[in-house]
């Protein structure tokens, strides 16, 4: 059963990210604009090199024919190169792969330290004051544009990674608040809190059990908020990442980096998400 | 309705109100310049200063929450019907048509919002009249944003679609598109409601996100966005708070919204 929902999953993730791809590449091909080329406009080319130039750029007309051959070419790791940075894509992902999954990992690692410390201590703990302090924390935060605390992280010199921990916190914190109080007013839970157990075990053996699965889900959903939060964050605090190529390959149209950057923030979304699916699968049990 | 909804309405009321009555509250208008003033700090001929060109901050913050507060409504409209449409369709015909519709949807939900935003965003032309820019950025905002909706949508759609009273209409010689619009869609409407009310807040936010990124509305027209892009000039934060206000200004709007939103968010899940 669980060996048949990874075969499901992995196949859908492939299909997935072919057609996420593709439709990047449907969207760029279709933009306006698309068709100016603006290195034709130097007047210190000549026409055999502006002729040159044109042709290059005829095979990228037809978008089902310019996608087959990326992926052929893909398939023995050339990704193309970029038309703006003109680098191979593979160098610059290879390049800033590396700091996005820091930042990212860090942001989420902090994030999700302090939902559960939060979430965990406002449920049990019930009191009034606290659980009103941490929801209007939590409330503000969501209310504030990702942009903005990537702005302020520059202005008090704090580190990316905290401003994309300050992104996802409020999303993720909202949800887990909600499940642990359903399962806190549980009946069961409710009487082993009468009858006087450890609210330690309580938490795990009861709470954790019926609240994990879920976590996990949310857990795979924080890496697609953390993956989108890296775009403000490190287009405005000069980060050298995925994100901020994302951004640069957005402004300057450029669709083999754009092609290349969409498939593999799609792959690490739908792995993130599937791997939590069958995580959470694998803890419920095969009566799930 | 308790006391903080009561609240929360009040203050959009009065915002909504404010910058309707931009002209009466700031007759100088959004683009004026005055060279002699330019960058100035708060005075009584320019509340809250003036920006790097000389233009009155309060008359700007007051027009750009006009547009923000008039036109995130609008695609948070455009995107519903469109959730509407392909959601609740997808959900009444189930099968083949539920399953396409919804790897669709999948397939818009597997990027990342902000990434699929600015992607497109970007795609278009930059260089563009104020007016166009102003149009494409809140029409894209609900061109893209009816997937989660659409999905919500679809669930409720199919569970209605099989409820008794459906059926009954069936068996009574109701039909094809009658049955949809007569039966499934007006059954639709606290959903659709509960996803319009979730939209507005979250696409005054994104369109803040793409104005600070340098992709929402373009110069001259202001929108609480391109306000915000102010505050990547300053050194510290009390340096000059006064640019803090469109920030309070778009807090209180999204937080009154949340406000009002706490009991509608359980309906749309």
């Amino acid at each position: 059963m669980l060996g048949r929902r990874i075969a499901q999953h992995g196949l859908t993730l492939v299909v997935t990210a072919l057609l996420g791809g593709f439709l990047s590449a449907t969207l760029v091909r279709l933009a306006p604009g698309f068709d100016a080329d603006e290195t034709a406009l130097d007047p210190h080319l000549s026409s055999q090199s502006i002729q040159a130039l044109r042709q290059d750029r005829a095979g990228q007309h037809n978008l089902l024919t310019f996608y087959i051959r990326s992926l052929r070419l893909a398939l023995h790791g050339d990704l193309g190169t970029s038309l703006s940075l003109k680098q191979p894509v593979s160098t610059l992902l290879h390049d800033r792969i590396p700091l996005t999954f820091r930042v990212v990992s860090v942001g989420l690692l902090m994030s999700w330290a302090g939902v559960l410390a939060l979430a965990l201590s406002t449920s049990s703990a019930r009191t009034p004051a606290y659980d009103l302090l941490a929801t209007v924390t939590a409330g503000l935060l969501l209310c504030v544009p990702a942009a903005v605390l990537a702005l302020l992280s520059v202005l008090w010199n704090l580190p990316g990674a905290l401003a994309i921990a300050l992104i996802i916190f409020p999303r993720d914190y909202r949800y887990t608040r909600n499940l642990l109080d359903k399962a806190y007013s549980l009946p069961h839970i409710v009487t082993a809190r009468a009858k006087g157990i450890s609210p330690r075990r309580i938490l795990f053996w009861h709470v954790i059990p019926i609240v994990g699965p879920q976590l996990l889900a949310l857990a795979g959903v924080s890496v697609s908020l953390a993956l989108g939060a890296a775009i403000p964050v490190e287009a405005l605090c000069g980060l050298a990442g995925i994100g901020q190529l994302a951004w640069q390959a957005a402004l300057a149209r450029d669709l083999p980096l754009l092609v290349n950057i969409s498939v593999l923030v799609t792959l690490v979304t739908l792995l993130a998400n599937y791997s939590a699916d069958v995580i959470g699968h694998a803890w419920r049990g095969p009566q799930a | 309705m308790s006391l903080w909804r009561k609240l929360a309405c009040g203050v959009l009321l009065l915002v909504v109100a404010v910058s309707l009555a931009a002209s009466w509250f700031a007759p100088a208008g959004y683009s004026k310049q005055d060279r002699e003033a330019a960058g100035a700090p708060p005075s009584r001929e320019h509340w809250l200063g003036t920006d790097e060109i000389g233009r009155d901050r309060f008359a700007r913050v007051l027009y750009g929450t006009r547009i923000s507060l008039l036109l995130a409504p609008a695609a948070a409209l455009v995107s519903t019907l469109l959730a509407a449409l392909v959601g609740g369709l997808a959900g009444y015909l189930g099968g083949v048509w539920a399953r396409s519709a919804m790897a669709v949807t999948d397939l818009f939900l597997s990027l990342p919002w902000l990434f699929l935003l600015i992607t497109v965003r970007a795609m278009l032309p930059l260089n563009v009249s104020p007016t166009f820019s102003v149009l494409v950025t809140f029409l894209l905002l609900g061109l893209l944003g009816w997937t989660a909706a659409a999905r919500v949508l679809c669930a409720s759609a199919s569970s209605i679609k099989n409820s008794d009273f459906v059926r009954q209409a069936r068996a009574s010689g109701v039909r094809g598109s009658r049955l949809f619009w007569i039966h499934v869609l007006p059954n639709l409407k606290p959903v659709l409601y509960a996803q319009f009310w979730i939209s507005i807040p979250a696409f005054i936010l994104s369109e803040a996100n793409l104005g600070i990124l340098g992709l929402g509305v373009a110069e001259p027209l202001p929108s609480w966005g391109s306000l915000l892009k102010e505050l990547e000039g300053l050194v510290s934060v009390g340096e000059e708070p006064w640019k803090f206000v469109p920030l309070f200004l778009l807090v209180l709007v999204v937080t009154s919204f949340q406000l009002l939103l706490s009991g509608r968010d359980e309906v749309a899940a």
